[in-house]
């Protein structure tokens, strides 16, 4: 006869101060198969867990039921505290009666008959829990990085100085993301590419790391320490191993394309490289816009105008690197860890009508301007008016553009621009010291080290002035743009003339953060924000082994930040990659034999190729299950005609006698 | 049955998005009525139909199918398989006399806690409305 | 005969519409009555007026008592139902109480209120359209004589005929551009500019006139700035505070020039055909005469 040991949680007040905890506990008393029932202040405590062992030892109990918090939060410690009294760590059950329970509902008397009612549940399934042990198996030390942004390359870094190989993918054609488009940061303004291109140069001659360029991860198969990942390498048609990155071929390319790297600002050729600084060094070609590749194109079908054959960048290349027959890639790669990040783009303002909806050249987003003021931009470090190259003497800033706006579906703030715009009016004032900054704002939010001194420097030295309120309308009139707003402060509306207006614009996941996420089986949020396994305390991690977050692609956030989660999520892999064998969860399909039919509806239904064929010794043919690939969502146990499969962990006759519990209790 | 003797639904829920919806409602503090049970499986796609017709047939009053939205399920498809067992699931209980709106088949991610409540909440008053089910 | 929905591709003269013309156009906007009249017999549109309409109440209903600025349009909306057709109305703040009435009577609980006040059963199954809307339709061919090939328009669409959006459910809120796009198929030029939906003043003139002449006059210097000949206008109200302070203007504000301003109606009765004279253009209080006959079109 099994005994049950039944363990309540007060969680403070969180449970105790609305559900009836002794009431609960003496209700377990009287359930079936209960040999002992007790409640705890905070389970999860020392003192708690401590209690439990001791229980499980003087009142030789065989199986555990605590009801507290989410399973989510504290099963994996339960576990390991049930363990160390000498029980297997499965013969335990955690009822939800928090989350579930004491957290959504203010009636304490209908709180506690669902307790009672979830721990009952929790105390019939456990009955027919068994003993389940984990297996072991190897992994492979490498890790993959999808994206080469600050956070990508500091997480590269990290892992290839802790000995581990790591591959970093991305799919532009230089690494360095949106902090390689950056002139200055704030608050120290250190000149970005200056601070950036170092680590740059580091991921590409670290000997531990390899570096896939203009690539993109196409498929992710596996489980945590034994990942296959399909990754696609775009052609370039050029050969880097001929290729010295002289720049003969760009220099002589005749082709211009708007440059996506200056926001379309300035332009490119076809054969290029995005900026001065890439790593790696040598160009792409453009194959959509290259002439020659779409005289080629034109060759299929002679359909409309021929283009010309150019063919330039191959005539005046020196060591003959230029190679046209390049296709598209795809290599299968093992990994033992995966780390996303992808990073951000920011908010297009042209579905704002009332700032001229994308149609005024003066009216511009701030990543432009930063452009703009780079050295290496495509005014040559001038600000200068997109509409007629004239020096500004009037700004305007616009904050919270496509930020803290249900109007456009983005309620959050973006957390950066309130001081990437303090940083903009101090630039603009040491680039001419004429300039007039207006600053529209909402709050300004500067609550990092340095912050608040340097957004009190944009408003005091350098003459800016801070507006509180918003802007209802901008309309261009004759050379300027009027901009009609409102300073609440004095509740007045204000009406400026400026000569340019730099929208501060908000951060989103860059272009198909969803799509990976979905390749790899990870959580996004409405705005495709990728989800962590715990806001507050697992900020790098998922709820999928194996794979971190880190960086812009969870939510907005600045270079150090940045900087930091890459290096937690680093940290994260390395304890990973460290070990030499992982520990499989035990919480797969088994088949009875004697049942199976061998129909194998099963093998039609597995996601993941875990059912194999198997030859008893009576010459059946039937079902077997490969432990390691499966991965225990059940699809299989509804498909079998004959009821052959069951579900370690959730086995039928487990759910099913919490269905009987609760309607026959 | 809950205190005030309004309908018992029983939710099955998957681990990874509805159930972790549900924690997200809990830890958004968002009230909603305290008739639902909650059964964790790992998976929508775990949820034998049969089970469901086993619990209509033991007295419960409402079934809520909890799952990942489609194209995000953790396992890749098991929620396509829940979406079309239940599809013909649902023809087969109007048949065996059970009215359709009592079992209900929602989607809900991790980070939709207030919409988890907000389907508990519609739920829980439609088929309070209905009244509980007569034994057949 | 069965109603004829606009874009339905149905032949021209199945076009007929309940006709609301509104306190203005019987008095103070005679000429946008005409000249609508005009053009629609031209393009085969019937007009039929409605016998016993009351005013809409206009801004001194809604801000006075917010059931009477449901009852009164309310009154229109149910023998326009009655009549069984789409309802046409040339000014837009008539228009836009319409609309507004219509859009807070598909809560239940109002339409039951409004009903028993008028002492109708109302529903909400009436479609009202903007006379510009009616006319605009590309699907009626436009028998132009007349081009007006050289004359630069501003097209001024004031600030209730396109917004709320979710009220007016037609064009864009910022940068409308129906009248625009007629315009350029009058054979006209509408120029590109940044004050198509801002406040003119609207009623306040003879409490502030001071405001009206600020806010018409930044509109007419604009259009002027940005090359307009003329401003095109779709209500009454508009074309009163643009077209009538023209001199205060230019004595409170130092406005050197005058700009006419024209119903959209009438631009069309000349490319169509019509004399100046059978268009009322003579009644306007900043002439167009002069321009119209220096661009050879009158």
């Amino acid at each position: 006869m099994s005994r049950i040991g039944v363990f309540v949680c007060h969680c403070g007040t969180n449970i105790g101060g609305v559900v009836n905890v002794p009431e609960v506990v003496e209700a377990a008393r009287h359930m079936p198969l209960v040999a002992y029932a007790d409640e705890n202040k905070y389970t999860c405590s020392e003192v708690g867990q401590a209690s439990i062992r001791d229980a499980i030892r003087e009142q030789r109990l065989d199986r555990v039921v605590i009801a507290s918090c989410s399973p989510r939060m504290h099963e994996n410690t339960f576990r390991r505290t049930v363990a160390a009294a000498g029980l297997n760590p499965y013969l335990l059950e955690i009822s939800n009666i928090r989350e579930h329970c004491s957290w959504v509902h203010s009636d304490s008397k209908d709180a506690t008959a669902k307790a009672i009612d979830l721990v009952s549940m929790a105390v019939a399934k456990v009955a027919r829990h068994e003993s389940l042990f984990p297996k072991q198996v190897g992994l492979t030390k490498r890790a993959l990085i999808i994206g080469g942004g600050i956070t990508g390359i500091q997480a590269a870094l990290d892992i290839a100085s802790a000995g581990h190989e790591v591959v970093l993918v991305e799919k532009e054609p230089s690494i360095g993301g949106r902090m390689s488009q950056l002139d200055k940061t704030f608050p120290t303004l250190d000149c970005s590419a200056c601070i950036l291109t170092p680590k740059m140069v580091d991921v590409a001659q670290h000997p531990n790391i390899t570096l896939l360029t203009y690539s993109e991860v196409k498929e992710v198969r596996g489980f945590v320490g034994n990942f296959e990942v399909d990754i696609l390498k775009k052609a370039k048609m050029v050969d880097y191993v001929k290729c010295t990155g002289c720049g003969t071929c760009w220099q002589a390319c005749p082709e211009r394309i708007p440059s996506e790297f200056d926001m379309g600002l300035g332009s490119r050729p076809a054969i290029y490289i995005p900026f001065a600084q890439a790593v790696p060094n040598k160009p792409v070609i453009d194959i959509a816009n290259c002439r020659y590749e779409k005289y080629l194109k034109w060759k299929e079908t002679e359909e409309g105008p021929e283009p010309p054959q150019c063919r330039i960048c191959e005539g005046v290349c020196p060591t003959e690197a230029i190679d046209r027959s390049q296709k598209d890639e795809i290599i299968t790669e093992k990994f033992g860890a995966v780390v996303v990040t992808t990073g951000f783009k920011t908010f297009d303002h042209s579905v704002y009508g009332e700032y001229g909806g994308g149609r005024y050249p003066d009216v511009i987003s701030s990543l432009e301007l930063e452009r703009l003021m780079s050295a290496a931009g495509p005014t040559g470090g001038e600000v200068l008016r997109p509409s007629d190259g004239s020096h500004p003497k009037n700004v305007v800033f616009i904050q919270c553009v496509g930020s803290r706006d249900d109007k456009v579906g983005r309620p959050y703030c973006s957390k950066v621009c309130c001081m990437y715009t303090a940083k903009h009016a101090i630039m603009l004032r040491e680039h001419d010291s004429e300039v007039q900054c207006y600053v529209f704002y909402i709050d300004v939010r500067a609550g990092g080290k340095d912050f608040e001194e340097f957004a009190r420097r944009a408003q005091d030295e350098t003459g800016a002035l801070y507006l509180r309120g918003r802007v209802s309308q901008i309309y261009q009139e004759g050379k300027n743009l009027k901009v009609m707003g409102e300073d609440s402060l004095i509740g007045r509306p204000v009406e400026i003339e400026a000569d340019l207006v730099v929208l501060a614009t908000g951060m989103e996941p860059s272009d198909n953060a969803d799509l990976i996420a979905q390749k790899l089986n990870i959580s996004y949020n409405t705005y495709n924000f990728l989800i962590e396994a715990h806001p507050k305390l697992r900020p790098v991690e998922t709820q999928t082994d194996g794979i971190f977050v880190a960086g812009t692609c969870v939510g907005p956030r600045d270079i150090p930040d940045c900087v930091a989660h890459g290096g937690a999520a680093a940290a994260k892999v390395v304890a990973l990659l460290s070990q030499d064998s992982l520990t499989t969860d035990p919480l797969t399909s088994i088949i009875d034999p004697m049942k199976c039919v061998g129909c194998f509806a099963c093998k039609e239904v597995c996601p993941f190729n875990a059912i194999e064929e198997q030859i008893t010794r009576d010459k059946r043919t039937i079902a077997s299950i490969n432990e390691s690939l499966c991965k225990g969502c059940g699809l299989c146990i509804v498909a079998c005609r004959p009821g052959a499969i069951n579900l370690r962990g959730f086995t039928s006759q487990q759910l099913l006698s919490e269905v009987l519990t609760l309607v026959r209790g | 049955m809950s205190a005030d003797n309004g309908p018992l639904i029983i939710g099955f829920l998957c681990n990874w998005c509805s159930y972790a919806g549900a924690d997200m409602a809990g830890t958004s503090r968002i009230a909603y009525p305290a008739n639902i049970r909650i059964i964790r499986v790992p998976c929508s796609g775990r949820v034998d139909p049969l089970l469901i017709v086993k619990c209509f047939e033991e007295g419960a009053d409402a079934v809520l199918v909890a799952g990942c939205h489609p194209g995000d399920c953790h396992y890749n498809e098991g929620n396509y398989y829940s979406r079309r067992r239940f599809a013909l699931l649902r023809a087969l209980l109007d048949f065996m006399g059970i009215e359709k709106e009592r079992f209900q088949v929602k989607w809900v991610s991790a980070s939709e806690g207030k919409r988890f409540a907000k389907i508990i909440t519609e739920f829980t008053e439609d088929m309070t409305k209905l009244g509980a089910r007569k034994a057949s | 005969m069965a109603p004829a929905e606009s874009g339905s591709g149905q032949p021209v003269t199945e076009r007929i519409y309940s006709y609301y013309p509104g306190c203005s156009l019987h008095a103070t906007a005679r000429e946008y009555d005409v000249s609508t009249r005009l053009v629609c017999q031209k393009l085969g549109v019937e007009l039929r007026e409605l016998e016993d309409w009351v005013c809409c109440g206009a801004s001194a209903a809604h801000s006075t008592d917010h059931l009477l600025s449901l009852a009164l349009p309310a009154h229109t909306l149910k023998q326009a139902e009655e009549k069984g057709l789409p309802l046409a109305v040339p000014c837009a703040m008539c228009y836009s109480r319409l609309r507004f009435a219509l859009h807070e009577l598909q809560n239940k609980d109002t339409l039951d209120l409004v009903s028993r006040t008028i002492g109708k059963e109302l529903s909400t199954a009436v479609t009202v359209k903007h006379m510009l809307q009616v006319l605009a339709d590309e699907d009626i061919p436009l028998p132009i004589v007349k081009p007006l090939s050289g004359l630069k328009v501003a097209c001024y669409y004031g600030c209730l005929l396109v917004r709320p959006p979710e009220v007016v459910g037609f064009d864009d809120a910022e940068d409308p551009q129906t009248m625009d796009h007629l315009m350029e198929r009058l054979g006209a030029e509408a120029i590109d500019w940044g004050l198509k939906t801002n406040c003119c003043g609207a009623g306040v003139a003879f409490a502030r006139l001071d405001v009206v002449l600020k806010l018409s006059h930044r509109i007419l210097s604009l259009a002027q700035k940005s090359g307009a000949d003329c401003v095109a206008v779709a209500c009454p109200m508009c074309h009163a505070n643009l077209d009538m302070y023209q001199k205060d203007m230019t004595v409170k504000l130092g406005w050197k020039t005058e700009l006419p301003v024209l119903y959209f109606t009438q631009l069309m009765g000349l490319s169509l055909g019509f004399s100046p004279k059978e268009l009322l253009l003579d009644k306007h209080i900043t002439n167009p005469l002069p321009m119209l006959r220096e661009k050879k079109l009158a």
